[in-house]
């Protein structure tokens, strides 16, 4: 029984997610006791189904660009022509992580406006370090022999780089975008500070509006795309790294 | 011999070249929200100085281009540096017409672009000494004396941020101490916690994945949700627990942002300290109990010690995870220099947003060098320590 | 043929290969021996240029191999590491298809060489081809390993302590398989050990380097008759000298006329066994045999003890 129970809570979690942005007025009952003076318990500024849609996709835009740039970075400071730069890159990940998402997003506001650009910038730019990081970490540590009998067998630094080190570090690197995308669903509701359309919105009116029943919805919508979309990629992860006879890195 | 070129000193020098010659040093606004006028390097400083900093600026660029020695890259790198912090106080006092209490000038694009390329340079030098633990520490001690300085001898007084500062000098040390309160009790309370939830959950096998999975969960919920959904309870808490407000409990405010950042602190340390104790060598862990320690002598006398580095790695995430969370606080009028961040976005006034943000990162950032060097020397002559 | 020619490496001030020359013959099994450090493996790197040499030549059959580009040339030679460094993402059939794959063979050449080969190392293509890597033994992935090196049928096999993460029964194994492949494609081997018990067993000639410097080029029973200096004879092991001599021997080079009690020997068995065969039976004789059972005649004690004393 243990076998299907998380998958079977899993799909549960995911079709109340589905019904709760379909058609939330059905759990109005619900969250009903959570408001006070009569205030609407259901987000009534805008469609939640529209807003999650938006928070996803500005995830994803900054995501898609932060694995393009990570994994372009990670592999030309590990080549012969870019070694040089692979202290420094390590230093500047480390110093870059304890950039607070906030810091980020609120001063890339006066560079590019308000809306949906800071957003991106900072879910970017935040979301490059855990994937340059695993990136880093998979193409460096490929085993020593594996490289050495791939040299060996006659392949040039293309062939390597393409058919053995990227296939070897891909569950590290799947490991960071997981990390990665986590990281920017919780941040990207921050964005709404500064006008962006996340489902942060719903959470600011509730804050401001002292209503829990939005606070509450907005945070487990979010939480419960967060926990989906984690356990999916971490899915990925295990079946990259099963074929490889690795232990997932969890 | 031929000239070479280093390869990062390309990039440094591009972007210093930009900075210097495109980007504006400084802008100047003739009150705190009007849009501001750019002005280059030229332009904001008095003529002998302006003229001198390009000059400081191009050698150092040729410094960095070409294969030097490392003492010379990094003397060029503190030199540039310092030249330009001194010297954007400078501009602050050469725009600011005489007596003139609006006028606004802060920092421009180029000044930060010059700051980012030859902190780079810092930065690759002083990765290349590779430092012990003792001396990344004493640099760190070094750069916060010198801003220490900077700041008393009023050569930045003239600049907006200060100005933003000199208006809320109060309230600023309120928040910082507000804001350091909470990051770090916060961790406090989640090792007070955390470490014996921890080694429960390395003994008890059943107990460790339930555990884990609803942290890992916690974690997932946005922070500012967190922050919100934690109103309701402490507000019931504060009305019917007689005495629950009377030691600062409340809906809004500090508690549940204490809260909050206690419950993402736990998942860190609980996960660090069931890792560093599965990552004890099986053999050390036979040995003991062969010449008949207890569970507790165990605990105490051999897996403790050996999982500490990896115990402190989670205790490190926390802190300067919790420093940058602890701005969130703000919405929820929990303090902090959030208030400021979240002020300054509201007034599209930048310079509050950077009173704000400037001494999170730099509390963030000291936190990292301080606790990544405790770490090193913690784990020194452990093995065990990159089961991390 | 390969000739080495006044081949150097530096790494900066220090020559981790000093001006070594050799020649390898064609068909021929090479073990180049020494202590770690001693230069043995960057020697080795050199011949199919995954090191490049500071001064000196390498001829593969007269011609250089700097005229060469690096990974053609070493799609041309096999090539087998220690803890085989197989891929870990492919699976069985697609690690020996390597170099087919990158040469370009089609796909049908590539399937037939790769089911040969499987075959050939008693591993069944049906039941192994499709599996990955760590899903095999030991002693299985270093034969896929080899297999791998031998998959575009290369003249010249260049092989780094293949035999050194394995357990002393398999290994015995894997040394034999060895040999009956060279046999069976007459490829050119040239392996590095620290083994000197492996190098007297699988070697035609013995290469000793110490210290960047090749000391002794020779033979297995010159190398054991006559160390050429007290480094060589402490690799070699003073003690059992004389058993491993007679290990290089074949019984049937040992065959005396007469007769002898008890249970024979077979013809192609090596002199030491015989003589463990005789001590541990407490024999001073015993009848020798061919692989079809015919007496050819016996082995001594005194014999094979006159065999084992030092070469004149």
């Amino acid at each position: 029984m243990r076998a299907w129970l998380p998958l079977f809570l899993r799909l549960c979690v995911l079709a109340l997610l589905v019904a709760f942005l379909v058609s939330p007025q059905v759990f109005e009952p619900l969250l009903k006791p959570l408001t006070q003076n009569g205030a609407p318990a259901i987000y009534n500024q805008g469609s939640l189904l529209s807003l999650a849609l938006q928070h996803l996709r500005t995830v994803a835009i900054a995501t898609v660009a932060a694995i393009v740039v990570a994994v372009s970075l990670a592999i030309l400071v590990t080549r012969p022509a870019g070694v040089e730069f692979l202290p420094l890159s390590r230093s500047l990940v480390n110093i870059g992580q304890t950039f607070p998402p906030v810091a980020v997003l609120a001063l890339a506001v006066p560079a590019v406006g308000f809306g949906e650009k800071p957003t991106l910038i900072a879910l970017f730019l935040y979301g490059l370090l855990p994937i340059f990081e695993n990136a880093l970490t998979g193409l460096t540590t490929t085993p020593a022999n594996v490289v050495e009998a791939a040299r060996g067998a006659g392949m040039t630094g293309w062939q390597r780089l393409l058919r053995v080190e990227l296939p070897l570090s891909l569950p590290i690197i799947l490991a960071g975008i997981r990390l990665s995308v986590v990281i920017s669903l919780a941040t990207a509701t921050i964005g709404s500070t500064v006008a962006a359309k996340t489902l942060g919105e719903v959470i600011i009116a509730g804050l401001l509006s002292n209503n829990l029943a939005f606070v509450l919805q907005g945070g487990l919508i979010v939480a419960a795309l967060a926990v989906l979309i984690y356990d999916a990629l971490s899915a990925l992860e295990r079946m990259a790294a099963r074929r490889m006879g690795q232990v997932s890195a969890e | 011999m031929a000239i070479r070129f280093d390869k990062l000193g390309v990039v440094i020098a591009a972007i210093a070249a930009y900075g210097a010659v495109v980007a504006p040093f400084a802008t100047f606004r003739a009150n705190r929200i009007v849009a501001g006028e750019p002005r280059s390097i030229l332009e904001a400083l008095p003529q002998w100085s302006g003229a001198a900093l390009l000059a400081i600026l191009g050698a150092a660029a040729l410094v960095a281009l070409l294969k030097t020695p490392l003492a010379l890259r990094l003397a060029a790198s503190v030199v540039v540096l310092t030249s330009l912090a001194l010297l954007i106080g400078v501009a602050g006092a050469h725009l600011t017409p005489e007596g003139n209490s609006f006028a606004r000038v802060s920092a421009a694009s180029g000044f930060w672009l010059l700051i980012f390329a030859f902190t780079l340079l810092l930065a690759d030098g002083l990765t290349r000494l590779q430092l012990s633990p003792v001396g990344r520490v004493a640099v760190l001690a070094v750069a916060a004396a010198a801003v220490w300085l900077l700041l008393a001898s009023g050569a930045w007084n003239d600049l907006s941020l200060l100005k933003e500062y000199t208006n809320r000098a109060d309230s600023f040390w309120n928040e910082a101490s507000r804001h350091v309160t909470l990051a770090l009790g916060s961790l406090v309370g989640a090792v007070a916690v955390g470490l014996p939830l921890g080694i429960l959950c390395h003994r008890v096998d059943w107990l460790r994945d339930g555990v884990l999975n609803v942290l890992n969960i916690v974690q997932t919920i946005p922070s500012i949700a967190l922050f919100g959904i934690l109103i309701a309870p402490l507000g019931w808490v504060a009305a019917n627990v007689p005495g629950a407000a009377a030691i600062g409990i409340r809906g809004i405010g500090v508690a549940p942002a204490f809260v909050a950042l206690f419950l993402y602190s736990l998942l860190p340390v609980v996960a660090n300290t069931v890792v560093g104790l599965a990552g004890v060598p099986r053999a050390a862990n036979e040995a003991a109990r062969g010449m008949g320690m207890t569970d507790w002598q165990r605990l105490r006398g051999v897996e403790f010690p050996l999982a500490f580095p990896v115990i402190l790695t989670g205790i490190r995430i926390v802190l300067v995870q919790n420093i940058g969370l602890a701005t969130i606080a703000a919405l929820i009028g929990g303090g902090g220099f959030g208030v400021f961040v979240f002020q300054g976005v509201g007034q599209t006034a930048m310079d509050l947003v950077l009173l704000g943000a400037v001494p999170t990162v730099a509390l963030a950032f000291a936190a990292a060098i301080i606790l990544d060097a405790v770490i090193e020397m913690a784990a020194k002559g452990r093995p065990v320590a990159e089961a991390a | 043929m390969i000739e080495i020619e006044h081949v150097t490496k530096r790494y900066g001030d220090v020559a981790v290969v000093d001006d070594v020359s050799m020649v390898i013959e064609p068909r021929t099994v090479t073990v180049i021996v020494g202590t770690s450090g001693s230069g043995k493996t960057t020697l080795l790197r050199m011949i199919n240029r995954l090191v490049e040499p500071t001064s000196g030549t390498i001829r593969l059959d007269g011609v250089d191999n700097r005229t060469v580009p690096g990974p053609q040339l070493r799609r041309s030679i096999g090539y087998a590491i220690q803890g085989h460094g197989l891929f870990p993402h492919r699976t069985v059939a697609q690690n020996i298809a390597t170099v087919p794959s990158l040469l370009g063979w089609d796909a049908g050449r590539i399937r037939a060489r790769v089911d040969e080969l499987l075959s050939l190392f008693q591993l069944d293509p049906a039941a192994f081809g499709a599996r990955y890597p760590h899903e095999l033994s030991g002693g299985q992935q270093q034969r896929v390993g080899v297999a791998r090196a031998l998959a575009a049928e290369p003249n010249v096999l260049l092989m780094d302590e293949p035999f050194g993460a394995l357990d002393p029964i398999i290994r015995t194994k894997a040394q034999e398989d060895l040999l009956a492949i060279q046999r069976r494609f007459g490829t050119t081997i040239i392996l590095v050990t620290h083994d000197m018990e492996e190098a007297v067993h699988l070697g035609d000639r013995i290469a000793v380097m110490d210290a960047g410097r090749l000391i002794q080029y020779a033979i297995p029973a010159e190398i054991l008759a006559r160390p050429a200096n007290d480094f060589v004879e402490t690799l070699v092991g003073a003690s059992d000298r004389p058993f491993k001599l007679l290990s290089l021997g074949a019984v049937r080079d040992a065959v005396e006329p007469g007769e002898a009690e008890g249970a024979a020997i077979g013809d192609e068995a090596t002199q030491r066994d015989a003589l463990a065969e005789l001590l541990w039976s407490g024999r001073a004789a015993m009848p020798v045999t061919d692989d079809e059972g015919r007496a050819l005649g016996r082995v001594t004690v005194n014999g094979l003890v006159k065999r084992a004393a030092r070469p004149a």
